[in-house]
């Protein structure tokens, strides 16, 4: 068991699983020489060759369409996009062909492999390096999108996606890269898609995110147990496939729900989230479905004051429970 | 019989392989033509002609070993698809979208061809992704020091999307065991090639440090002359190639086309008659592998299998509704 940072577990995580498995190749922007921009194959191509650790053209598109073939002939990649932003020339790729290869294919055909991308705001990224990406993905059949917030799942999602038989897109929250710490296991385990996580337990309030939101909802939920209120606060962790019974659960506890996202309000995650609560939960409600997400302008802003415009950040979210708990 | 000095001998081919490379042209004309029938009978709501491109991709896929090499065709390839192992059963349960249909049990339009068994890998509609997927699959078998070449079929429509760009940069960085086919038949559904491709397909080739050769698509000995050079280079380990065949397409784009509206009728009139079957008929005429007679048999048997192979068809079943939601991902046991 040692501590680490969230960049540290998945490239540990991802080192000892090229360890173990000669199928799995590495591919993207600077993932070689350079160790990728963020170094999360820091090392990777002196231990494992250029062969296994392949600097790419600077084509995100040829990025997912190599991998995929790889993939098709029995290898594991995993595609790195620099950034979520730069990932749109890959979208074909990703949607119209690895989603779709084992359903078009009436299953004679399968393409098991990773995309790893971070993604998010917060670092003064602007418009092109702070994106969320989840919701046109996960609106795809065919592909699954997770997003761990803590290294502990970093580890044991990075080596489930490997193992998986279908296309994982592994969202990496770039500002809890090194912010957030945790206990890593040494030993190999697995953490299973599609198992929400309670963080916090508490009765009056059931919140609900993912990534960097998730660490500041915990923040903002402790501030309010002073006064009183305790937040139930859930881990999302894998947005397809969806937990939804774990938040209904809850909230049959709590009677409140709220959503906190950092892409834009409009058609993101929290919207489903909300569509299923009304669907499933309606009668358990005491108050309105919240969603405390970006708001619909097309990204976010790089001068200071209008990037904390933007985010959802923990004393806004304080204001949201509060309002809530008290409706 | 064949001559010593006769072309297909210098290519290698020995009589056995030009009367297969010649069933292969004919079953594949004969579905073509039967399909179109069955789309103005109604029976059929979708049809991608072949027909004008026998010669190039029968000729190519003729350099490729069967069992070994993978094939990343295009809709348009029913005749490579035929000649890789499809039956014309396969082809018709496609069209009709019956639960036999190999390549995707009815799920996709026609001629979106796949086949794991024959190493046809799952195409979709959208142009030249699949070229990516060949270069992935060509690193693969590179790097798993297996002895497979891959071939990848597009149009010259096909040359102008990134994906077909970025897979030959890919292809000529690596040295991969991989050759790229262009069927230039002149037209993107209605888009002339002069407004398609500045320059020449096959001198792009150059710009990705790999040779490039252009042929003559209506001519099989020809299309498989120049796929040997390639596929043999490529098994030697000398990396990709990129050939162009010149070549066209005596109907429409599609069943939902009209080339009326773009292609003068004199055109089309003067292209059929450098037809690539009734070529190669002479062609086995003048080595003396067929006679007119053998010829007429060759013909009538093709006829009754693509008729048998549409029987079969019609009596396969439609895929059950039930099954819609099966294979978005791996079933859990």
């Amino acid at each position: 068991m040692a501590e680490k940072t969230l960049i540290q577990a998945i490239h540990d995580t991802l080192q000892e699983e090229m360890q173990r498995d000669d199928r799995i190749i590495v591919l993207g922007e600077d993932v070689g020489a350079r160790g990728g921009v963020f170094r999360a194959t820091m090392g990777f191509m002196e231990e494992f060759g250029e062969e296994r650790v392949l600097d790419t053209p600077l084509d995100e598109c040829l990025i997912a369409g190599v991998a995929i073939g790889m993939a098709l002939d029995g290898l594991r990649p995993v595609a790195e996009m620099q950034f979520a932003d730069f990932i749109w020339p890959a979208f074909n790729q990703i949607v119209s062909e690895a989603a779709r290869i084992r359903y078009r294919s009436n299953n004679d055909f399968s393409v098991p492999m990773v995309i790893r991308t971070p993604w998010g705001g917060g670092v003064h990224g602007a418009l092109y390096h702070s994106q969320s990406i989840e919701a046109f993905f996960a609106h795809v059949p065919g592909i699954k999108v997770v997003a761990p917030s803590t290294p502990y799942d970093a580890k044991g999602m990075l080596i489930q996606a490997l193992e998986d038989e279908d296309p994982v897109l592994f969202l990496e929250h770039k500002k809890t890269y090194r912010l957030i710490k945790g206990e890593v296991p040494d030993e190999r385990y697995t953490v299973e898609f599609g198992k929400a996580e309670v963080r916090r337990e508490g009765d009056d309030l059931t919140v609900v995110a993912y990534g960097l939101m998730h660490h500041f909802c915990v923040e903002a939920a402790e501030k309010l147990s002073g006064e009183g209120i305790e937040v139930e606060v859930i881990d999302l962790r894998s947005i397809y496939p969806l937990d939804i019974d774990t938040v209904l659960t809850s909230i049959g506890k709590t009677g409140k729900a709220m959503i906190v996202y950092e892409d834009n309000k409009f058609l993101g995650v929290g919207a489903e989230i909300a569509a299923q609560i009304a669907e499933k939960a309606l009668f358990d409600l005491d108050g309105p479905i919240v969603r405390l997400a970006g708001p619909h302008v097309p990204a976010m802003p790089y001068a200071p004051p209008l990037e904390g415009w933007f985010m959802p950040n923990p004393d806004k979210i304080e204001q949201e429970m509060r309002k809530l708990a008290t409706f | 019989m064949g001559k010593s000095k006769d072309k297909h001998t210098e290519l290698g081919l020995k009589q056995e392989d030009l009367l297969a490379m010649y069933k292969f042209m004919l079953l594949a004309r004969f579905c073509d033509e039967r399909q179109w029938a069955l789309n103005r009978q109604g029976k059929a709501p979708f049809v991608v002609p072949v027909s004008g491109h026998e010669a190039a991709q029968v000729g190519s896929i003729w350099a490729f070993e069967r069992g070994k090499d993978v094939f990343c065709p295009y809709y348009r390839d029913m005749a490579l698809c035929l000649a890789a192992g499809f039956t014309p059963k396969d082809v018709f349960t496609g069209l009709f979208g019956k639960v036999d249909d190999p390549s995707s049990g009815g799920r996709q339009m026609p001629a979106h061809w796949g086949s794991r068994k024959l190493n046809i890998i799952t195409g979709s509609s959208p142009i030249a992704t699949q070229v990516l997927h060949a270069a992935g699959i060509a690193y693969s078998k590179k790097y798993k020091h297996e002895d497979a070449v891959v071939g990848t079929w597009f149009g010259e429509g096909g040359t102008s999307e990134g994906d077909w760009h970025g897979a030959m940069n890919f292809a000529g960085i690596h040295n991969l065991p991989l050759v790229f086919f262009c069927e230039n038949n002149q037209y993107a559904i209605s888009v002339h090639e002069s407004k398609q491709v500045a320059g020449r397909v096959y001198k792009r080739a150059e710009g990705y440090g790999m040779p490039g050769r252009e042929g003559d698509g209506n001519d099989v000995l020809d299309s498989y002359k120049l796929a040997k050079e390639a596929v043999d280079r490529a098994r030697a380990g000398e990396g990709a190639s990129l050939i162009e065949l010149r070549t066209y397409r005596f109907y429409s784009h599609t069943s939902d086309d009209d080339d009326r509206t773009y292609r003068s009728r004199e055109e089309v009139e003067e292209w059929r008659k450098k037809d690539p079957i009734p070529r190669f008929e002479s062609y086995l005429r003048s080595v003396e592998v067929l006679d007119d007679k053998g010829v007429e048999s060759m013909r009538e048997g093709a006829k009754e299998e693509v008729a048998e192979g549409v029987k079969q068809a019609n009596e396969s079943a439609f895929p059950d509704p039930s099954t819609g939601e099966l294979h978005v991902f791996q079933e859990a046991n």
